[in-house]
């Protein structure tokens, strides 16, 4: 693997490679010495244009348990804020020996832009990119799914038959599109369920069922619900009336928790807005993942990392 | 190509069955020893050895595998290698007497990363190496201390390992070098 830019990109043997990779590195947070020397010497530079919290953290301790070494770059107080160019940037990096950049940039295509206009040679992981894609935590959120379905026997499985709902503001994640492609890759049914304003345009062509009823959804009792976060920094018009009417509808309620099944998952990519899309009883039951998927994020990553970067060519 | 056979499945079976003995005999007795085997074949030959361990002295074949593949000193230099699942025993190792084994010792560079992963694990009380063939040609000074067959080599020939539960078929074969 030279870049991971996109999940549409991956093959399902791909796919299955990466996430049983992860089975490995995950071994390794059991052990009293969580680290491995695989990439000793090499530099990984977290290049974030936008704010995180538990990405930029997660791709740091993933670097950190391989023995790489992490440059944190965060566009606020850097260059960037004095009008630097993305080229300039990257030709930077490049001149201080990066081997590996994790991107996050607030406009879509970013990342592919810096693996293909040759300004910097290293392999370029995308972090999330505007609206377009956040393909590792697509991979977490596949591997949460498959170790919780098929525990100690995951291992070579794909997600056969698994029927995933996504829930909330479609529109503008990443993290749904990221998952359509890969969680379909993988064999699992996708259905959107949003109000129509959070629709995206063009949504025909991907392999996905739209409801826009969440009662409806659930009634059909999926494997896997994942409520979206509602990212107030890009509600720049009407989507819906208010909060309390988005709660209502498309909120997974106390209510809504109790008719779903006791085995269907309750998936969240955070920070969750308690009471607004998640109420506080589903964010802590039993079958929510929200701390699997966080610690689950450090082994893809190191997964990532680890086909990105070591290896004469890339190839697994 | 010419592959001439050197081992077969009884010559297989009886190696292990000394090297068993041999391991019983230096460890004066079965208690607390652990097998490791380094995939793909020495889990496979891991697994025989602890059966017939346990045969001898019932409890004592402990077995468990132990990747390497993140330790190894050649990973850039080589297409990106997928690693394999290490299990370590329920007891884990921390004082007990570990065994590696694996199925052909060359160069010493695998043993190398083997001995680094379980520093990472554990603080055996002693480590010992098992190898079904050693064919010389070592790069650093590691030896092992139950060998199967001694087979001294030309760099340039292969030596294939072959077991029934990966292979289909239990055999050690010698190939090329004459060309």
């Amino acid at each position: 693997m030279r870049h991971l830019l996109s999940t549409r990109d991956l093959s399902r043997a791909e796919a299955v490679a990466i996430l049983d990779v992860a089975e490995d590195m995950a071994d390794v947070a059991g052990r009293e010495i969580k680290k491995l020397p695989a990439l000793r010497g090499k530099t990984v530079v977290n290049l974030f244009f936008e704010d995180s919290t538990r990405t930029r953290i997660s791709f740091e301790a993933a670097a950190k348990r391989l023995s790489a070494d992490v440059i944190n770059f965060s566009a606020k107080g850097s260059s960037v804020s004095k009008g630097e160019s993305l080229k300039d940037t990257a030709q930077t990096l490049a001149a201080m020996g990066a081997d590996a950049v994790v991107v996050r940039h607030p406009a879509s295509g970013a990342p592919s832009v810096l693996a293909q206009s040759g300004w910097i040679d290293a392999g370029i992981v995308n972090a999330g990119d505007g609206t377009h894609e956040h393909p590792t935590q697509a991979l977490l959120d596949a591997f949460t799914i498959r170790r919780r379905l098929h525990g100690a026997s995951a291992r070579g499985r794909d997600l056969d038959g698994v029927t995933v709902t996504i829930v909330g503001d479609i529109l503008h994640s990443r993290v749904a599109r990221s998952n359509v492609w890969l969680l379909s890759t993988l064999g699992a049914h996708v259905t959107f369920v949003a109000p129509a304003t959070l629709v995206p345009i063009g949504i025909g062509d991907w392999p996905v069922t739209v409801g826009y009823d969440l009662d409806a959804a659930i009634a059909r009792q999926p494997d896997v619900v994942m409520m979206l976060r509602i990212q107030g920094e890009r509600m720049n018009a009407a989507f819906f009336p208010t909060a309390r009417e988005y709660a209502r509808q498309w909120g997974l309620d106390d209510e809504r928790l109790a008719k779903l099944p006791a085995s269907s998952l309750v998936m969240h990519p955070g920070p969750m807005n308690r009471g607004l899309e998640i109420s506080a009883k589903a964010a802590d039951s039993a079958q929510s993942t929200v701390l699997e998927q966080v610690a689950n994020g450090v082994s893809i990553r190191m997964a990532v990392l680890y086909l990105l970067l070591s290896g004469a060519n890339g190839e697994l | 190509m010419t592959a001439r056979l050197v081992l077969q499945s009884a010559d297989i079976t009886r190696a292990l069955t000394r090297i068993s003995h041999e391991i019983l005999e230096s460890n004066r007795g079965a208690s607390d020893l652990v097998l490791l085997g380094i995939p793909t074949r020495g889990i496979v030959l891991a697994r025989r050895l602890g059966e017939i361990l346990d045969s001898i002295e019932p409890g004592s074949g402990t077995v468990g595998f132990l990747d390497v593949t993140m330790y190894r000193d050649d990973l850039a230099k080589n297409p990106t290698r997928a690693p394999s699942p290490t299990q370590i025993p329920a007891g884990g190792i921390d004082g007990k007497t570990v065994v590696l084994v694996d199925d052909v010792l060359y160069s010493g560079r695998t043993i190398r990363a083997a001995l680094d992963a379980l520093n990472d694990i554990g603080r055996p009380r002693a480590v010992r190496l098992a190898a079904l063939v050693d064919r010389g040609h070592r790069e650093l000074p590691i030896r092992a201390d139950f060998v199967g067959k001694n087979l001294p080599t030309a760099a340039s020939e292969r030596i294939n390992v072959r077991l029934l539960e990966v292979d289909g078929v239990d055999e050690v074969t010698i190939e090329g070098g004459d060309a």
